[in-house]
């Protein structure tokens, strides 16, 4: 009995913790990357005005576009051969 | 709290449960009419009202334990990843390099799919119910309510305005049964490409926003920097989406993939 309520524990917290892990991190780890980059530079900004309000969003601003260049399919250079 | 950034929040909230909702929408009506309408009812009431539990038991013990600075990083952190990604998809989409959401294309493919389910017909089973029919619809309302439940939280639980919020994500669940109810089919005539647009360039600025407040950084003019924030993503999300259609165009195949992506 106890056995099976510890197996149906751990199958529960396996499940949580692939669905927050597809949640989160998914096919995207360098958004959640970033987030924890852009989070480490706010707080060495604490305090700051201007430099946090345009860091910020430059930083959110450059790593979306690293990661939008991952996923796109890159068009073909020149025509395939007949 | 301003009003302006009132007004972003609902905006958020709203789209973002009116996407999820019609998506959910789509397998409910595909679960009912393959597999019969009692149990998609069944599963899809079973499961907004497990999410509105989730509500209401991580949501008000956030807002009353957890210190208001910690919670604004932790909130600004997930609504940045789940902004940028929305947001990243977004530019894929409209660029051409991922094909659009498809509500009728989800929706055909899950009705064939429950009609080649044998074994346990609705008509069938003793009690009237059909597990599968529940289980669809189930999932497919948890599944997409869970992101939703985050959004309200994390933008309730942020700014002390959980009820408002809550009420935001409401309005849109009916709004979206009634008209569910009165058309019995799955709504692809919802522009739900340009609503997620939205939805990602706002919860991106309120992630930048609430990471910067929570840290210690003072935004220039307070909450007004919210709507600032809101239109320099918006001119982002232009000037990315410009220069992947002109300068890097998709190959002719990539839209034949991830039709069915969320």
């Amino acid at each position: 009995m106890t056995n099976a309520v510890a197996n149906a524990g751990a199958r529960a917290a396996r499940w949580f913790g692939r669905f927050v892990w597809d949640f989160v991190i998914g096919d995207t780890p360098e958004l959640a990357l970033a987030t924890g980059v852009i989070v480490a530079v706010a707080f060495l900004l604490d305090g700051s005005e201007w430099a946090g309000a345009i860091l910020l969003p430059l930083l959110a601003a450059g790593f979306l576009l690293a990661s939008t260049l991952r996923g796109r399919r890159r068009a073909p250079s020149r025509p395939a051969r007949p | 709290m301003h009003t302006s950034s009132t007004l972003v929040l609902v905006l958020a909230v709203f789209g973002a449960c009116l996407v999820e909702m019609v998506e959910a929408l789509t397998l409910v009506v595909a679960a009912g009419v393959s597999r019969g309408w009692r149990s998609a009812l069944e599963g899809a009431a079973a499961a907004v009202l497990v999410l509105a539990v989730l509500v209401l038991a991580v949501g008000v013990p956030l807002i009353r334990y957890v210190p208001i600075d910690a919670l604004r990083v932790i909130v600004g952190a997930l609504l940045l990843v789940l902004g940028l990604g929305w947001l990243r998809k977004a530019i894929l989409r409209s660029s051409g390099h991922k094909a659009p959401h498809d509500e009728d294309k989800i929706y055909d493919e899950t009705v064939a799919e429950l009609r080649g389910e044998s074994g346990d017909a609705p008509s069938g089973h003793p009690t009237g119910r059909d597990p599968v029919g529940f289980a669809v619809a189930f999932k497919g309302v948890f599944l997409e309510g869970t992101e939703v439940v985050l959004i309200v939280i994390s933008l309730g639980a942020a700014q002390h305005r959980l009820g408002l919020a809550a009420l935001a994500a409401a309005a849109a669940v009916v709004l979206v049964t009634v008209v569910g109810v009165l058309v019995s089919r799955q709504l692809s005539e919802v522009p739900e490409n340009t609503i997620k647009t939205a939805v990602g360039i706002m919860l991106s600025s309120f992630g930048v926003f609430w990471v910067g407040e929570g840290a210690g950084v003072h935004w220039p003019g307070s909450d007004l920097a919210i709507p600032v924030l809101v239109g320099v993503f918006l001119v982002v999300y232009l000037a990315y989406t410009a220069l992947l259609r002109t300068l890097l165009p998709a190959a002719p195949d990539a839209v034949s993939e991830g039709v069915t992506a969320p």
